[in-house]
């Protein structure tokens, strides 16, 4: 991030330099791009691993519609039925409006859930399309995450955590939109939400 | 995350700023078992040896903080770290006022901004085990959960308004050598969103003391579970943005080996 801050600023000050007024209006758009909102996920810097092992930041999903849960894999109660409440929210998304949709499912139990788990679930639940998204992340950083969408969880057993079942929906900007809590629940008003959102 | 990230991503937020405050005594609270007494499951938890702030961090500790870590002001803070009650107490961004005490200890903090005072330097916040192990304790006692008088103290406190504004000090110091965990403010720890067991009544809290009703409680057993209950009731209503004027917060460290 300061990377990319001082990345900005150098080109700020290169086109101030400069004073050509078209190069302005580049480096404005640039700073229009980089602002993110008070609101937004994407001022958590925390860095995570995808089902393909590749590390990204939350603010690399910016510009898409979040639907995002909490699960781990090896979950045998609420878990399944999140991911199927999970399907069911995809299965009513619009093709049209898919490519500007994300579901992005986060393990709670980061030691467990490695990148090859989480694909391996991804291919048993029938999740490969690009639209899904898993990821893994530092113990720290799960907890600060589930801090933000207020799940609330905690581990029971070697083997199973408790957790509560919420599903939010994150806009283009990364602001909370729309949850739903519970398992089974009406999803009306999340996918609502989702085909306002996603264009 | 890697270690290469996370470190740079420490320097890039809290650069130069270990040991940035005056050095905030510390002692040793040496690990145990314990069974927690109102928690989601009765099991045994192990807590491992580490060290904890004598006290809670201050107004002026979190003044000092402010001035290295501007981001963190009143002013510039972004809502998704905390909401609008973030030092709401404090007269301005730059300071406390004169209607706090510099020695009293700093509320009215995200669980964000608790978090990062203590990666700045180089400590953490406590886990609820941590915190609630440590808290056991009396003055003569590692666990004084079964004295009444102990139990009588931390509920005449919770009945108690304002303690908020005491000096830093001004509780008993305990067996560990820790004082204030009861007595003057709630604390943040790290873990908070642990606590599943009011998973309903974070719904419909909107004010501070709408955070400290007991009231479900009334049926606990004993007055040990009844004051462990408030706590973990409490931690279970809060957000991680919720900024309260009893809440404050202190650090610890894990031993280095």
């Amino acid at each position: 991030m300061l990377k990319k801050i001082f990345l900005i600023s150098s080109i700020l000050l290169l086109f101030v330099s400069c004073k050509n007024k078209n190069t302005e209006v580049v480096a404005e758009v640039v700073e229009n791009d980089t602002a993110i909102s008070e609101l937004s996920i994407y001022n958590l810097p925390s860095v995570w691993t995808t089902q393909n092992d590749t590390e990204i930041e939350l603010k690399d999903l910016k510009g898409d519609v979040l639907v995002m849960v909490m699960i781990y894999t090896s979950c045998k109660a609420a878990c399944p039925r999140l991911v199927a409440d999970m399907r069911a929210i995809e299965a009513q998304i619009p093709e049209a409006k898919k490519d500007n949709v994300k579901l992005v499912l986060v393990s709670i139990d980061p030691e467990t859930d490695t990148p090859q788990r989480l694909k391996t679930f991804s291919i048993e639940n029938n999740m490969e399309s690009e639209q899904w998204l898993f990821l893994r992340g530092s113990k720290e950083d799960t907890r600060e995450f589930a801090a933000v969408l207020a799940v609330n969880y905690k581990k029971i057993s070697p083997m199973d955590f408790s957790h509560s079942n919420i599903i939010s929906v994150f806009d283009q900007k990364g602001e909370l939109a729309q949850q739903q809590e519970g398992l089974g629940v009406n999803n009306k008003e999340t996918v609502a939400k989702i085909i306002e959102l996603a264009h | 995350m890697p270690p290469l990230t996370k470190f740079i991503f420490l320097v890039s937020f809290c650069i130069g700023s270990f040991g940035f405050a005056q050095e905030t005594q510390m002692v040793l609270v040496s690990g145990g078992s314990f069974v927690p007494l109102y928690g989601v499951d009765s099991l045994t938890v192990k807590v491992n040896s580490f060290y904890m702030d004598v006290y809670p961090v201050t107004n002026s500790e979190y003044l000092l903080f402010l001035k290295k870590f501007p981001k963190w002001k009143r002013s510039k803070i972004k809502r998704l770290f905390a909401d609008k009650n973030y030092l709401s107490n404090w007269e301005s961004d730059d300071a406390f006022g004169s209607h706090l005490l510099p020695n009293a200890p700093a509320t009215n903090i995200s669980w964000f901004a608790a978090k990062k005072y203590c990666e700045c330097q180089g400590k953490r916040l406590p886990t609820v085990d941590e915190w609630e192990y440590a808290a056991m304790a009396d003055e003569n006692l590692a666990d004084a959960r079964k004295d009444e008088a102990y139990n009588q103290y931390i509920l005449g406190w919770y009945e108690t308004s304002n303690s908020y504004n005491k000096e830093i000090g001004s509780t008993f110091k305990n067996y560990w050598g820790v004082y204030d965990l009861h007595g003057l403010v709630w604390e943040w720890t790290i873990d908070f969103n642990s606590v599943l067991i009011s998973g309903e009544s974070r719904k419909d809290v909107d004010k501070d003391s709408n955070l400290f009703c007991g009231s479900a409680a009334v049926g606990a057993s004993d007055l040990m579970n009844y004051a462990a209950f408030m706590r973990y009731a409490f931690r279970g209503s809060m957000k991680a943005n919720y900024s309260v004027k009893n809440l404050g917060f202190r650090c610890v460290k894990d031993i280095e080996n």
